[in-house]
């Protein structure tokens, strides 16, 4: 006789169970450590930093480790935890041209003042597998230099000086927060940042790629991409000015884009703006383009119907984290809608007959 | 699902933090007065994956008091793999009680069902919905169905099922089936199977629909009006197998087939798991 | 009698750029006014803003006694759903291709609250033979049908709610000239039996002779000259009118 199917309880458990086992591995294998990941998978925490819109490497180092290195689940889990913590206020905007650089790059100028700083970056490394890092990962001690001041004033701001770039209106509203707002549509360029800034790197690498091969191609020029850390002010209430909390590492892209103008208004070269969390610099400049494509509207711009205009589909697709839940939930069971429609189309095959 | 790393104690009761949950609040209680609407809120992270019950895990959260009891089915079932992990989920974090018995529930949190046995005043059944909108499928962008919500024009929705009666003689739908809520809304009831539409209407229990991803809330208060759409002349109905359980031997109740051998032999067993063991107890 | 339609002073710019201005006539019921000009005249401008899909910068557009300028929203859908009618120059900006001919036709029945299947069919049936589609086409979708038959398609899925007004923006325009022929016989059959207004903007002065009863010519965004169709064109009097009407006479 039949009897419901039933032990869904049990099954998870031993689930879990094997998945901690598996997470493991080899036990003769020296467990990595989170200190490690931090230090040696560093690309890979910030991109779980900038998508999880939390900026604690510790514990994005944590996420992927429990994660067994999928960045989505380590990001999942890192969003999932942000969710606890309470929003104690927003800091004042931080001063990227106070940022301490170790990479910043123009490719609009060939020098500018502040100077080109490769920095640590893989642009111009031949993509060689290293056998030698199989063996002992030791690196030679890199030749050093005093760090210079640290104002580093931003490229377009040569070009604002002469009109040459449209200049955003400075606003002290302080935006509104996608994590604590729903998202309603159509949505500010602050919102649409947020949005793109959290968003997956690889789907905001896509549609910037597809503005490029001319769905919707604004002409982008790296203006200018910094690397460093930034300090964070907030002002507070008690004492009537504003004082540090800490520092950020931020990646930060300024593309100068498709001018606009006509006989008698002066062209101005146009900006796509992009910002993320740690060194993330694809994500950083997918952003700017994404961004400038976002802008048609407010620039007068035709739409031509360019995924990466349509402000809706990329907001409503961009977060993994909704994505990779709805996608996946399809393994979640569905009997009783089967059942339902399997009811349906036996009814039409026999009045079909 | 992975655990929560840290000591489930320094979580607030039912995970979420008071402020999330007043908010929340403030969602449903504008939902309850304009029925069907879908309210926008700002849904949070939780830890589990969108699309396996967030919206309605923050409703349960939002409206669980440490003296509720709580239920939670999946498909019907209190056993299947999802609620148990939501039910684990509370049990850890809110330390309430819980129970597979819809009479003995004060909360019954479900995803695509409705209990066979009648809910009762001062009851709440919090449904998980996947996609609130029920005109998406018609019409996918959010700014022109909110506008057609708006201005009330629905005409489409009703193009969808003559569209089904013309190419398949009936109107198509099985589940998830559209309905309009006290001739003003038209709502997506989640995907329930159309069998257990009419247990909308005039229901004493509080029915609350959460949407995690898709960042909306809406409810139905007991007693109200809900109407399955339909035409004059092909009248909505609430079909099921025609068969009755092989367990229990209920004609009245929504059946799972299941497969028992490979040559094609199937049985036909209650959904709802509490309901038929209760019968079979009776 | 009552003007059906007045429009006052209708005025739309685009930036420094004018798209119509200075516009005003009065429509009355069962009265076919034509507006043809040149592509840039700022005659589809001017539709748009009589039809209520943009919104001039000054003026009124009153319709039965109400200003649909200044309506609220939900009204002037109200109205474009019932007394309203417009017939797009591309079908298929007015039909819904994924959906039967059929359904087409019975949306803006289903939009009004018909809710009886077999009648939304037999009206449905019944209006695809008034735009001489054979009845057995009404489960077919748009996209298998021509580009003449989507035309009257359109035209029906208009007409099924007997509007009081209807706009029509090149109702013939990208039709082939023998096919532009019986869809103008069929439009002029239509208007004269159900005693439409309508407001038909076209570059053809061919549809407004056979359709309209008075005509307004346009250049620039103004509004050059306006009268009966017949005097209008067999006696132009401003010299664009001449050229309008002479550039036609040569071909």
């Amino acid at each position: 006789m039949y009897v419901a199917v039933k032990g869904g309880e049990r099954a998870i458990e031993n689930a879990h169970a094997w998945l901690a086992e598996e997470r493991r591995g080899d036990p003769a294998v020296a467990e990595l450590g989170t200190d490690q990941i931090e230090q040696q998978l560093a690309l890979a925490v910030n991109r779980v930093m900038a998508e999880g819109s939390l900026h604690d490497p510790a514990l994005a180092a944590l996420a992927i480790k429990q994660s067994r290195g999928d960045l989505i689940e380590a990001i999942f889990l890192i969003r999932a935890y942000r969710t606890t913590l309470p929003r104690l206020g927003a800091s004042i905007p931080v001063d990227t041209a106070k940022m301490d650089c170790i990479r910043r790059v123009s490719a609009t100028f060939k020098d500018a003042p502040g100077g080109q700083i490769l920095g640590p970056t893989f642009d111009y490394t031949h993509r060689l597998l290293d056998f030698a890092l199989m063996a002992n990962g030791d690196a030679p001690e890199a030749p050093r230099k005093a760090a210079e001041p640290a104002h580093v004033p931003h490229i377009t701001g040569f070009l604002g000086r002469d009109g040459l770039i449209e200049q955003e209106a400075p606003s002290d509203t302080e935006p509104r927060d996608l994590t604590r707002e729903p998202l309603e549509l159509p949505a500010d360029r602050a919102l649409r940042l947020q949005s793109l800034a959290r968003g997956d790197e690889g789907f905001i690498l896509g549609l910037a790629y597809s503005t490029q091969r001319g769905y919707a191609r604004n002409h982008a020029f790296v203006g200018e991409l910094r690397i460093g850390t930034c300090a964070v002010e907030m002002d507070i209430p008690q004492l009537g000015f504003a004082i540090e909390i800490g520092e950020v590492e931020l990646t930060e892209c300024e593309t100068v884009n498709q001018f606009k103008g006509s006989k008698t208004e002066p062209p101005q070269f146009t900006r796509g703006y992009g910002l993320t969390f740690g060194q993330t610099e694809r994500k950083a400049i997918s952003m700017a383009l994404v961004d400038r494509a976002l802008r048609w509207k407010e620039l007068g711009e035709d739409y031509v119907g360019a995924p990466a205009q349509d402000e809706e589909f990329v907001l409503s697709h961009a977060d993994n984290i909704q994505a990779t839940g709805f996608l996946e939930h399809i393994k979640l069971p569905h009997y009783v809608d089967f059942q339902s429609e399997l009811e349906l189309v036996r009814r039409m095959r026999e009045a079909a007959e | 699902m992975n655990a929560p790393q840290k000591n489930t104690t320094e979580y607030n009761f039912a995970y979420l933090d008071e402020d999330t949950k007043r908010m929340i609040r403030r969602a449903l209680l504008k939902a309850v007065a304009i029925p069907g609407y879908q309210v926008p809120f700002a849904s949070r992270e939780m830890p589990m994956p969108y699309g396996w019950g967030t919206g309605g895990v923050q409703v349960t959260a939002a409206c669980l008091t440490p003296d509720d009891v709580l239920k939670v089915i999946d498909q019907g079932a209190d056993d299947t793999t999802n609620a148990v992990s939501i039910r684990k989920f509370f049990q850890r974090t809110a330390d309430v009680d819980v129970t597979e018995r819809t009479a003995d529930a004060t909360i019954i949190q479900t995803r695509h069902r409705i209990p066979e046995a009648a809910l009762t005043e001062g009851q709440i059944l919090v449904f998980q919905v996947p996609i609130p909108e029920p005109l998406r499928f018609l019409e996918p962008r959010e700014t022109e169905t909110r506008k057609m919500h708006e201005l009330e024009e629905y005409g489409l929705m009703h193009v969808k099922l003559y569209e089904d009666i013309a190419k398949h003689g009936q109107i198509a739908t099985a589940y998830a089936y559209p309905v309009k809520v006290e001739g003003r809304y038209v709502m997506d009831p989640s995907p329930i199977p159309k069998f257990d539409n009419p247990k909308l209407s005039d229901n004493p229990a509080l029915m609350l629909f959460g949407a995690g991803r898709e960042q909306r809330i809406y409810a139905l208060p007991p007693h109200t009006k809900v109407a399955s759409l339909d035409f004059e002349d092909h009248p909505f109905e609430a079909s099921k197998a025609n068969h009755n359980c092989d367990i229990c031997g209920a004609g009245d109740t929504y059946l799972d087939e299941v497969i028992t051998d490979d040559r094609g032999s199937r049985m036909f067993v209650c959904s709802d798991t509490d309901h038929c063991r209760t019968r079979q107890e009776a | 009698m009552q003007p059906l339609l007045q429009v006052q002073n209708i005025r739309k710019t685009y930036g420094a750029r004018i798209g119509c201005t200075d516009v005003s006539f009065d429509l009355y019921p069962g009265e076919v006014m034509g507006i043809v000009g040149e592509s840039g005249s700022g005659k589809s401008t001017l539709l748009s803003c009589l039809a209520g899909h943009a919104q001039p910068d000054t003026g009124a557009v009153i319709f039965d006694g109400r200003d649909t300028v200044t309506m609220a929203e939900p009204e002037r859908r109200m109205l474009a759903r019932t007394d309203w009618a417009y017939v797009h120059q591309n079908p298929r900006d007015g039909l819904r291709m994924g959906v039967s001919a059929g359904g087409n036709v019975g949306e803006r029945l289903m939009a009004v609250g018909a809710r009886n299947y077999g009648t939304i069919r037999d009206t449905a049936t019944d209006w695809l033979g008034r735009v001489e589609i054979n009845a057995d086409r009404i489960d077919d979708r748009p996209s298998q049908f021509s580009g003449g038959m989507q035309q009257r398609l359109q035209i029906a899925r208009n007409l099924v709610t007997g509007p009081r007004l209807v706009f029509m923006d090149e109702p013939t325009g990208g039709l082939d000239v023998s096919v532009q022929a019986r869809l103008l016989d069929l439009l002029r059959g239509l208007v004269r039996r159900m005693g439409l207004s309508a407001i038909i903007v076209t570059h053809d002065l061919a549809v407004v002779r056979l359709l309209a009863d008075r005509l307004m010519v346009m250049k620039g965004g103004h509004v050059v000259e306006q009268g009966l169709t017949d005097q209008v064109l067999d006696d132009p009097q401003h010299a664009y009118t001449q050229l309008l009407v002479s550039s036609v006479l040569q071909v």
